[in-house]
């Protein structure tokens, strides 16, 4: 049987791993490449880098760091942040990424789905999107959640699944942060609207938000989070080893190499 | 020296990073000198199998790996890579393969129930069905990362090691030196670096 997911979030500024709450108040915690090793050798399934660098000597330390993590940690490995362009993919891929998150660039340029699907597979473009509730709606916030784009979520879901995307990465904006648990109702709607792989993201606090998630919303193949993983509020080990316990399927490591 | 086959598809960088973190010696080529002098052969690849097996073809990298397999130089095909290894392909088409290892790939989606996705996404735990030295460092219920939506079918003893979804998905398959792998030992963690660590220890036959 398939396990599900638990995914650490690396959002890295400068060379930095940082994490702000409701994406203000940054604040660094670690240097990104020691915590991409931490995360490999007790147990993540997946790390995702966000690149969330303005300037060009930020991209350029960003591109080692990824070259970096990816000589010495062997799960799969999602980059996103600043990918507008196919050539975006080409730089992070050819750096170690496996695959590749479009958030903004896909809102601007929906083609980008198809071009980058066709040329690297479906199995590579991942789908990102902020999500929050405007007049009783899923809307899709664009510029790190500040901008309502006015298009509908879910609908927007769909047509990147129809483009070519392999995978969504689902953040609810009104749970991001606020650590009451993933954003259910929302990531439900979401799971009947498409049938490509969801990640959860937004509003783990505790690891019963876990267990809540994966038994209430079947369809959401993976939950993902930040400061919680990275300041040991929810040891990750402990996390996994508790959602097996509850019969959520895992994948529980106990080889060295 | 371990020759990854480089024709033009795949992320071969990361099975090389692996290999080199095992201390194990490789290059990633299209060399025909280097291929033929090499201890070993991996055939990475990601995709759509009629495409990859017109560019194995193009660069000539077909004969070579058939003639390298043939006088028993152990090779890995690793997710697309294995599955270039069997008869033939029934994406899109029917496309023939290197027939090192018997068998036919097919889609998930006809054998699978309705609510498992396609493509299969994730960690899997592996059940024995076999014996192979690529088990050697690896327990029974060990997961490792699949990303595929064809699979092997009718490939008999060859199965090794499967995965349950839907179906007994063939995980690790193996005729004499031949070895296939459907999930990418390079992203399985530690137990993806024991499975490559024991194919470095696989002696020529």
């Amino acid at each position: 049987m398939i396990a599900k997911r638990i995914i650490p979030c690396l959002d890295v500024r400068n060379g930095r791993v940082v994490k702000g709450t409701n994406f203000e108040g940054i604040q660094d915690v670690a240097d990104p490449v020691e915590m991409a090793k931490y995360y490999n050798d007790t147990g993540a399934d997946e790390l995702v880098f966000y690149d969330i660098t303005a300037s060009f000597e930020g991209r350029s330390l960003f591109t080692d760091i990824l070259k970096r993590t990816a000589a010495q940690v062997f799960i799969p490995l999602t980059v996103g942040g600043a990918i507008n362009e196919v050539s975006d993919f080409e730089r992070v891929l050819s750096c170690g990424a496996d695959k590749v998150s479009v958030n903004s660039g896909a809102i601007k340029n929906p083609d980008l789905i198809d071009s980058a699907a066709k040329r690297y597979g479906d199995q590579c473009v991942v789908l990102s999107m902020d999500v929050k509730r405007v007049d009783g709606a899923f809307r899709i916030f664009a510029k790190g959640g500040r901008i309502d784009t006015g298009i509908d979520a879910l609908q927007w879901a769909h047509e990147g699944q129809e483009r070519g995307a392999g995978e969504l990465v689902v953040n609810s904006i009104d749970t991001d942060g606020v650590k009451q648990g993933f954003d259910l109702e929302m990531l439900a709607a979401m799971g009947k609207m498409v049938s490509i792989p969801i990640i959860a993201s937004g509003g783990a606090g505790n690891m019963e938000h876990f267990k809540t998630l994966f038994e209430t919303v079947p369809q959401v193949d993976a939950g993902l989070a930040a400061s919680i993983f990275h300041r040991k509020e929810v040891p990750l080990p402990a996390l996994k080893a508790y959602l097996a316990g509850e019969g959520i399927p895992m994948r529980i490591l106990r080889t060295g190499v | 020296m371990i020759a990854i086959i480089d024709y033009g598809v795949g992320n071969l960088y990361s099975i090389s990073h692996s290999l080199s973190y095992l201390g194990m010696e490789n290059i990633v080529t299209r060399d025909e000198e280097t291929i033929l002098n090499a201890d070993k052969l991996i055939l990475p690849g990601v995709g759509a199998f009629g495409d990859a097996r017109q560019k194995l073809k193009d660069t000539g990298m077909d004969s070579l790996v058939l003639q390298k397999a043939k006088a028993g130089t152990p090779l890995l095909g690793i997710c697309l890579g294995m599955q270039l290894l069997l008869e033939k392909s029934h994406e899109y088409g029917e496309h023939a393969g290197l027939g090192l290892i018997p068998g036919e790939i097919c889609p998930l989606r006809a054998d699978i129930p309705a609510e498992l996705k396609v493509p299969h996404i994730g960690w899997n735990a592996l059940r024995f069905t076999g014996e192979s030295p690529l088990l050697k460092y690896i327990q029974e219920g060990d997961s490792v990362y699949y990303v595929h939506s064809f699979y092997a079918k009718f490939a008999g003893d060859a199965v090794k090691a499967v995965s349950e979804y839907g179906v007994d998905v063939p995980g690790l398959v193996q005729h004499g030196s031949v070895f296939g792998a459907q999930f990418h030992p390079e992203k399985s963690g530690p137990v993806g670096l024991n499975i490559l660590r024991a194919f470095g220890e696989v002696g020529a036959c």
